[in-house]
């Protein structure tokens, strides 16, 4: 490990919780643009994670003290240790090397593991509604999910982000296999409010259901933990969908020949706008126009629907590769 | 052995609820199993306060029981004590406040759409829906002086009359609120997110809601075709041909469920377009009090012996009033039926056997108003007894005496 990786899983956490806070901030502005709301200010989310650090955090008499304190913890380390696989426009991730898209998916499960059982742990029966249906959730979105990085390694014969990258895929298949790449792509798509626990799949945190479902008897510092997991968890998924669907560098497709500090500049923004694009397109635009699904017809949608789009893909990849 | 049960309280406070009640819900899963309610949390004596007063202040202490329709209550009260003093509104005054009526049926109707749609976590729609409402909201502040509680009625008449510029802003929100309403129609109506979400959901047939004896729209919904404004009509209602607004008469067939509601709901927003056209185009001239001077009024009510019982049909359904004048300047027996006491009773045998995603559709879909209907509060002790008027005042004095202990 040299020092300049050690600087990168400094700096890379840092930057995504300082990046995730922003996204989350702009969705919340556009949402409320879009729903003829003024909206909160974009540094609303920081002063959320500022108030909820200040305030007494609430352990409940029935819960399960060590595990319901561990959980925030685990789930907001998970999510940056999620940020150090993830290829930064031109820069390779810190981690390169030490595990890869298998590795991600994992860490995605483990945050949503971890909100779970801290629902489990704390007693109350809103947060156990909640986190049975959170599993139930999980178990449904995860094939499809599964397919999506089954079908890149088909691809690549690799699991590795950077290789995934360096190469924009669009470039090195047929058009048999363009097609089902997109099937892929529409279905993590889709996915993508699931596994965010975003609208219309917020399922497990309904709040004029089950009152925030999970996160119900959470509170003070563990809150803003999970705050900030899930702030850098929607980062962090759009911004691998961008790695996977369109690593496309703004030099490639000018044409320019930057080099060093503005090549590393240029192309830090251009994946940053990319990110914001693909994050309001699956994000913030679906939490606009849906309303919340049933647990059961989330799941059909996700066995049934998803999963046929997302199978259909990886045969066409199949046959096409 | 492991707990197979949850134990969910929803309620007294809980984001599905406007108001304080309580629904206890036993859920395996996501199922429920067995099922409780408890009302009671927002008793405030009204009725009681209403006997000590007199008529004309017990009236704008009607529009104080509900929140949202509140011109309903002072409606069946001037009804109620018109019939009892054998005195009837001039034509003019009968079109306003039907005018005034429906305008709230409008608003009302609007924020159920609103508030269903957050039920059900459609926020935007919520956001949408209230936009919408904002004009009618408007049209009444600039006709009565207030967006809600507008003092609009008086007992044989109205207060204030409806001059040439009120009635081209009632003309314009006409237009617009017709064209809204198409809208409404195809978004909540073709909405497929809606539509899973309520259709089969909080379902009553025919025979349960007669049996509980469901009112207004939820029973209009299921197939009945009731609304005192077609049963007994009063006011301008009866030269208009109201008839009620059934599913069976929209697209033929009747499910009950909270999607009929909503259907239900969005066609009376155009049938109370139709009425306030009709009246602002046939609005009589003439005086719009029968008796002017209140002093005279009162006079005449303390002079009136006798009880009357009257309805009008609110947005949640129908609103009885009953009054006693018994030589006094106030009614000496008053007793108000609201439409969610009814409406409530279906709760517990629609949520049996629903899931929990379903209990804010189920608490929301009959747009249940809890200070309308408690009118009672029972105290009791820690084995379930309960306690007597001597035991309350007794446990009341005990704790004045606590308290002035701890303040010396």
């Amino acid at each position: 490990m040299t020092p300049e990786t050690i600087f990168y899983s400094v700096a890379f956490p840092l930057l995504g919780v300082f990046l995730g806070l922003v996204y989350k901030g702009i969705d919340r502005r556009i949402s409320a643009r879009l729903t003829s709301r003024i909206g909160p200010p974009i540094r609303q989310p920081f002063w959320d994670v500022g108030k909820l650090l200040l305030k007494e955090t609430i352990v409940p008499k029935n819960a399960i003290a060590w595990l319901f304190n561990a959980m925030p913890i685990l789930a907001f380390a998970s999510s940056l240790t999620l940020l150090l696989y993830i290829p930064f426009g031109v820069l390779k991730a810190p981690l390169e090397g030490y595990g890869d898209l298998v590795v991600i998916l994992y860490l995605l499960t483990l945050q949503s593991l971890a909100m779970a059982i801290g629902g489990f742990a704390s007693g109350s029966p809103f947060s156990s509604v909640g986190a049975q249906r959170e599993m139930v959730l999980m178990m449904s979105y995860e094939m499809p999910l599964a397919t999506v990085i089954v079908g890149f390694a088909l691809i690549y014969r690799s699991f590795s982000l950077t290789t995934i990258a360096s190469t924009p895929v669009w470039s090195i298949v047929s058009p048999l296999a363009a097609f089902g790449v997109l099937l892929l792509f529409v279905a993590l798509l889709t996915v993508t409010p699931a596994e965010l626990a975003k609208l219309p799949f917020d399922i497990a945190e309904a709040e004029t259901e089950i009152a925030e479902g999970m996160l119900a008897e959470y509170s003070g510092r563990n809150l803003a933990l999970f705050y900030l997991s899930d702030a850098v968890r929607g980062f962090a998924m759009a911004a691998i969908e961008v790695v996977l669907f369109f690593p496309f560098t703004l030099s490639s497709i000018l044409g320019l020949s930057l080099t060093g500090f503005a090549l590393y500049a240029v192309e830090a923004l251009w994946f940053l706008l990319k990110v914001l694009i693909i994050y309001l397109l699956a994000v913030t635009l679906v939490r606009t126009s849906f309303g919340r699904f049933k647990i059961d017809q989330a799941s059909r949608i996700f066995w049934v629907h998803v999963n046929l789009v997302a199978l259909l893909g990886l045969a066409l990849i199949w046959v096409g590769v | 052995m492991a707990k197979s049960t949850y134990y969910i309280p929803v309620g007294p406070i809980h984001p599905a609820l406007k108001e304080p009640i309580r629904v206890e819900a036993e859920v395996e899963g996501e199922k429920i199993v067995k099922v409780d309610v408890k009302r009671g949390f927002a008793h405030r004596g009204i009725e009681y306060m209403g006997m000590k007063r007199n008529a004309i202040q017990t009236l704008y202490l009607s529009e104080r029981i509900c929140g949202i329709c509140s011109i309903s209550h002072p409606y069946a009260f001037v009804i109620t004590a018109e019939k009892a003093l054998g005195i009837e509104a001039p034509p003019r005054a009968q079109y306003i406040r039907t005018i005034i009526a429906e305008l709230e049926r409008i608003h009302s109707h609007i924020l159920w759409l609103g508030v269903i749609a957050h039920e059900m976590g459609f926020d935007t729609l919520l956001f949408w829906t209230w936009k919408g409402r904002e004009k009618v909201l408007d049209l009444l502040e600039f006709i009565t002086g207030n967006r809600i509680n507008y003092s609009m009625y008086m007992i044989g008449g109205a207060r204030r009359d409806l001059k040439e510029k009120h009635i081209r802003a009632i003309k314009d929100a006409i237009d617009y609120y017709w064209k809204f309403t198409e809208h409404m129609k195809e978004i909540f109506l073709s909405d497929p997110v809606y539509k899973a979400r309520t259709r089969n959901v909080a379902k009553v047939s025919k025979d349960i809601a007669l049996k509980l004896n469901l009112v207004g729209p939820i029973a209009r919904a299921a197939g009945i075709r009731m609304d005192v404004r077609q049963d007994m009509p009063y006011d301008a209602y009866a030269d208009i041909d109201v008839r009620a607004v059934v599913p069976q008469d929209i697209v033929g067939e009747v499910y009950g469920d909270a999607y009929d509601v909503t259907m239900v709901r969005i066609y009376e927003i155009e049938q109370s377009l139709d009425i306030i056209e009709y009246c602002v185009d046939n609005l009589p001239e003439g005086k719009i009090l029968a008796i002017p001077n209140y002093v005279a009024l009162l006079a005449k009510i303390r002079r009136t012996k006798g009880e009357a019982i009257g309805a009008h049909e609110a947005p949640r359904g129908e609103v009885i009033h009953y009054l006693k004048f018994d030589g006094r300047d106030g009614p000496s027996v008053w007793k108000v039926i609201a439409p969610s006491y009814n409406n409530i009773n279906s709760w517990g045998p629609l949520l049996i056997g629903a899931e929990v995603a379903d209990i804010p559709i189920v608490v929301a879909y009959i747009d249940p108003c809890m200070c309308c209907n408690d009118r009672v509060a029972v105290v009791k002790t820690k084995d379930g007894n309960e306690l007597g008027y001597t035991e309350i005042r007794k446990k009341c004095l005990e704790k004045t005496e606590k308290i002035r202990r701890e303040l010396k």
